[in-house]
């Protein structure tokens, strides 16, 4: 019981990233448009908010804060090649995405090699600070659990699933944005620019896939280099799948893989797992992914019209 | 007089054609004015271009006596013109609520205000009769009542001058009827419509004035009072037409397709078919009239093998096809003209010359050792082109998708007759076609029977059962409750059997 209340700490790091950028694919796919370069985003965002980080650290404190604004402007930018060849150029939005992964890899790597003369960022030395809630963090059980030593990023995550929510569900906006994704000709013909509609969706995702790499290299590492991200951008991408693209449904499924990772960790002081070799539990979260996907993606409906071409005259 | 809407000389050409040549619409405030014309003739444009979707090459547009130019849909909306199109443009799993207000939200603070918004559509319902739960959602309300939704989205928005594109092509007979009641509501309650079709039954029971196109071109505008379906159909086709299908007594030869005692499901895994059987003969229409539902598109899957037989039998030429994949049914002699032309009938996004060899493109002459032989499948096109009449832009190369309804379904017709089966199952041929497109087919259907082939014809439209029929098996219910020649019977009798009141089998 103790180790499970351990691991809740160090599940939520691992499951924050998962999240936020998941609630990115969310914007993207419910807008109509599939988001594969979430992982080329995070990579964006996690290269921008490090380099950023180290460099300002010397001179103010809030330097981590700096470098996840930086990381979200940073997501934005990348994702509008994203939404010009999706959108304008009408390019195929698995194609493009593909291709930004890959861009993302080699931009960021070139990018320290000029900066930093290396091919990685230079190290940061606290990167994000972790805060705990004064008041509640004396709750016995929960306070040592939940809010004391967290990170901000892990509050913003939870505070990003309900404005999702309530944006998505609630809001005219969120209305239209739906109708995009699931019958972009419907919503032309009630007056809607589904084009603009679908670019906000793509960029919304740029900043929060953005957030989550910046959230992800200041929280989990010590400097940005080719492998920070690690496959996370996919994870997400599967939560959005397990999930629902519903974003409670995400929370859940962010928890799961943020769990799976955590084990990855505390496996060896958990008795009956000692005798599993720690590959299995560093492989879990991805063989879990694939499995996640097979089983749901057949099940679970998600925006009909995603991924498909927006063609005004189509009958 | 005081018109409401007023196209003056309107003239619009696309590459190749003239779609519009100085067409004049006027059309008066409170009535119900019935644009006519085949497919192709320019109605559909002439709409566009009062919505906004297409700018005129020339002419001039009046709304309220005002001139004005609707550049889009948007400004359309503001000058109060509606359209309910024929594809229904509603997002399948929002509510009807949400599907209305959509664009236009009602809100308190940052929210929609959902209350507000359902006792609005409720109010609006209500005034105009349409009975429509604002709570439903779309994928669970059946095709009359999503066009029903389609017209309340008018109405939330205060059309006035509403245009219902081909409306009645979706619907059944008693959804036609309901939907003529309630646009008699609305030009009661002050609205004005605007209603394209080809039916000419559906201009004389609703419409008040009904304008003719023909090719681009203003035939005239007549008040329909007046006018006999005989005169607008002549106005419209440009000849003589015959809603009378010319044929000689049917010589019914021996029995090809037998069906013993079958039970199939439906989709909701209910008995659609119970225990039904028929037989048809060589050299004779069987034709199967029931509401839409009692079992027709069950039974169509039966014998075409889209669905699986419960229990009995199908029999062709006395050999059993019960369970053959479809293609060897194909092989042995059996055609089909299925009832959704765009799901089972054509691969939409290919050329016209590939859809034509979808069943033979696997044998010569299309193909040798493997190898589609482009050559052979390109003279097939043209050769079936010329033979029925398919009118399609770049002749094999056109995409299906691109092409009228009724060039889709001669396309189909043409490509099942080619394949001379011996039995041929044609399920609703003639849905959303016009009147010179209908003969045309019927009269295809006819030389066919002619030529001493089996064909078991499945339709809604009474008037289709009656006219090319020889025999007449009404379905209810999943069972054969009637068995009429076509001579002996009539519509009444017809009816009173559909609805299950009465069974007789002769």
């Amino acid at each position: 019981m103790s180790i499970l209340l351990t691991m809740i700490p160090i599940a939520l790091v691992y499951a924050t990233p998962i999240v936020i950028a998941a609630l990115g694919g969310l914007y993207s796919e419910r807008s109509g448009i599939v988001n594969i370069a979430l992982e080329g985003i995070m990579m964006v965002g996690a290269f921008t908010a490090a380099a950023v980080t180290a460099v300002l650290e010397p001179s103010t404190t809030w330097a981590a804060y700096y470098g996840i604004a930086a990381g979200i402007v940073a997501g934005m930018i990348f994702s509008l090649l994203h939404a010009f060849a999706s959108v304008n150029l009408k390019a195929d939005q698995v194609v493009s995405g593909t291709a930004l992964n890959i861009l993302a890899g080699g931009l960021t790597v070139y990018l320290c090699q000029i900066f930093f003369d290396q091919q990685r960022t230079n190290a940061f030395t606290t990167g994000l600070a972790k805060v705990s809630v004064p008041g509640l963090k004396g709750i016995p059980f929960l306070g040592p659990v939940l809010f004391m030593d967290v990170y901000s990023t892990t509050y913003a995550a939870i505070l990003l699933v309900l404005l999702t929510w309530f944006v998505v569900y609630k809001t005219p906006f969120g209305l239209r944005m739906r109708s995009c994704g699931e019958h972009p000709q419907a919503a032309a013909s009630m007056g809607i620019n589904v084009l603009a509609m679908r670019y906000t969706g793509v960029i919304i995702s740029g900043a929060l896939a953005g957030l989550a790499g910046g959230a992800m290299v200041l929280t989990q590492d010590i400097q940005y280099t080719l492998g920070s991200i690690h496959g996370t951008g996919f994870i997400a991408l599967a939560c959005l799948i397990f999930g629902k693209w519903n974003p409670f449904g995400v929370l859940g499924a962010g928890l799961f893989f943020g769990f799976s990772q955590a084990l990855s960790i505390y496996a060896k002081d958990i008795a009956f797992l000692q005798k599993v070799p720690l590959d299995f539990f560093y492989m879990l979260p991805y063989v879990l992914t694939v499995i996640a996907l097979v089983v749901f993606s057949g099940k679970s409906v998600g925006p009909k019209a995603a991924g498909e071409l927006y063609d005004a005259g189509k009958r | 007089m005081a018109y409401v809407i007023e196209m003056l000389d309107i003239t619009k050409t696309f590459p190749g054609i003239k779609a519009n040549d100085k067409v004049t619409l006027q059309v008066e405030q409170g009535s119900i004015h019935a644009l006519l014309g085949e497919n192709g003739a320019g109605k559909s444009t002439l709409m566009s271009i009062l919505f906004g979707l297409y700018s005129p090459d020339s002419g001039s547009i009046k709304v309220r006596g005002k001139d004005v130019r609707i550049t889009n849909p948007n400004i359309a909306n503001a000058l109060g013109i509606g359209m309910v199109h024929q594809h229904f443009k509603l997002v399948h799993n929002f509510t009807v609520t949400e599907n209305i207000i959509l664009g236009l939200e009602p809100k308190s603070g940052l929210v929609i205000d959902r209350k507000k918004a359902a006792a609005r559509v409720r109010e609006i319902s209500e005034l105009y009769g349409l009975k429509v739960d604002p709570e439903a959602k779309i994928e669970d309300i059946s095709v009359g009542m999503q066009q029903r939704v389609e017209i309340l989205k008018m109405l939330y928005r205060d059309a006035e001058i509403l245009i219902f594109d081909e409306p009645t092509a979706v619907l059944t007979p008693q959804e036609i009827h309901e939907l003529m009641g309630i646009m008699r509501r609305l030009v009661k309650e002050g609205k004005t419509i605007l209603l394209i079709t080809h039916k000419l039954k559906e201009i004389k029971e609703a419409a008040d004035y009904c304008t003719v196109l023909r090719r681009g071109r203003l035939i005239g505008t007549v008040p329909v009072a007046e006018t006999t379906e005989q005169q607008m159909a002549e106005m419209m086709v440009g000849r003589e037409v015959s809603f009378h299908v010319e044929k000689a007594p049917a010589n019914p030869g021996p029995t090809l397709l037998t069906i013993e005692h079958i039970n199939v499901r439906n989709a909701k895994g209910l008995l659609g078919v119970k225990d039904l059987s028929l037989e048809v003969r060589a050299g004779e229409i069987l034709g199967i009239c029931g509401i839409d539902g009692n079992g027709q598109t069950e039974l169509i899957r039966a014998i075409t093998g889209l669905a699986t037989v419960e229990s009995g039998k199908i029999l062709n030429k006395g050999k059993d096809i019960t369970s053959l994949p479809i293609k060897e049914r194909t092989g042995l002699g059996l055609g089909h003209i299925p009832e959704d032309r765009h799901k089972h009938g054509l691969i939409l996004d290919f050329r016209l010359d590939e859809n034509f060899v979808v069943h033979s493109f696997d044998h010569a002459p299309f193909s040798h050792a493997g190898i589609l032989d482009f050559k052979a499948i390109r003279s097939n096109a043209d050769r079936l082109i010329a033979e029925f009449d398919v009118r399609c832009g770049q002749g094999g190369a056109t995409p299906v998708r691109s092409m009228s309804g009724g060039n889709q379904q001669k396309a189909i017709v043409a490509r099942e007759i080619d394949q001379s089966p011996d039995v041929l199952i044609v399920a609703q041929p003639t849905r959303g076609l016009d009147v010179g497109a209908i003969e045309y087919i019927h009269r295809r259907l006819v030389a066919e029977r002619d030529k001493g082939k089996g064909i078991l014809l499945i339709s809604l439209e009474l008037d289709e059962i009656l006219d090319v029929s020889d025999r007449i098996a009404v379905i209810y219910g999943g069972e054969i409750v009637g068995m009429v020649n076509a001579a002996e019977t009539n519509e009444n009798e017809l009816g009173l059997m559909m609805a299950g009141s009465v069974r007789k089998v002769s």
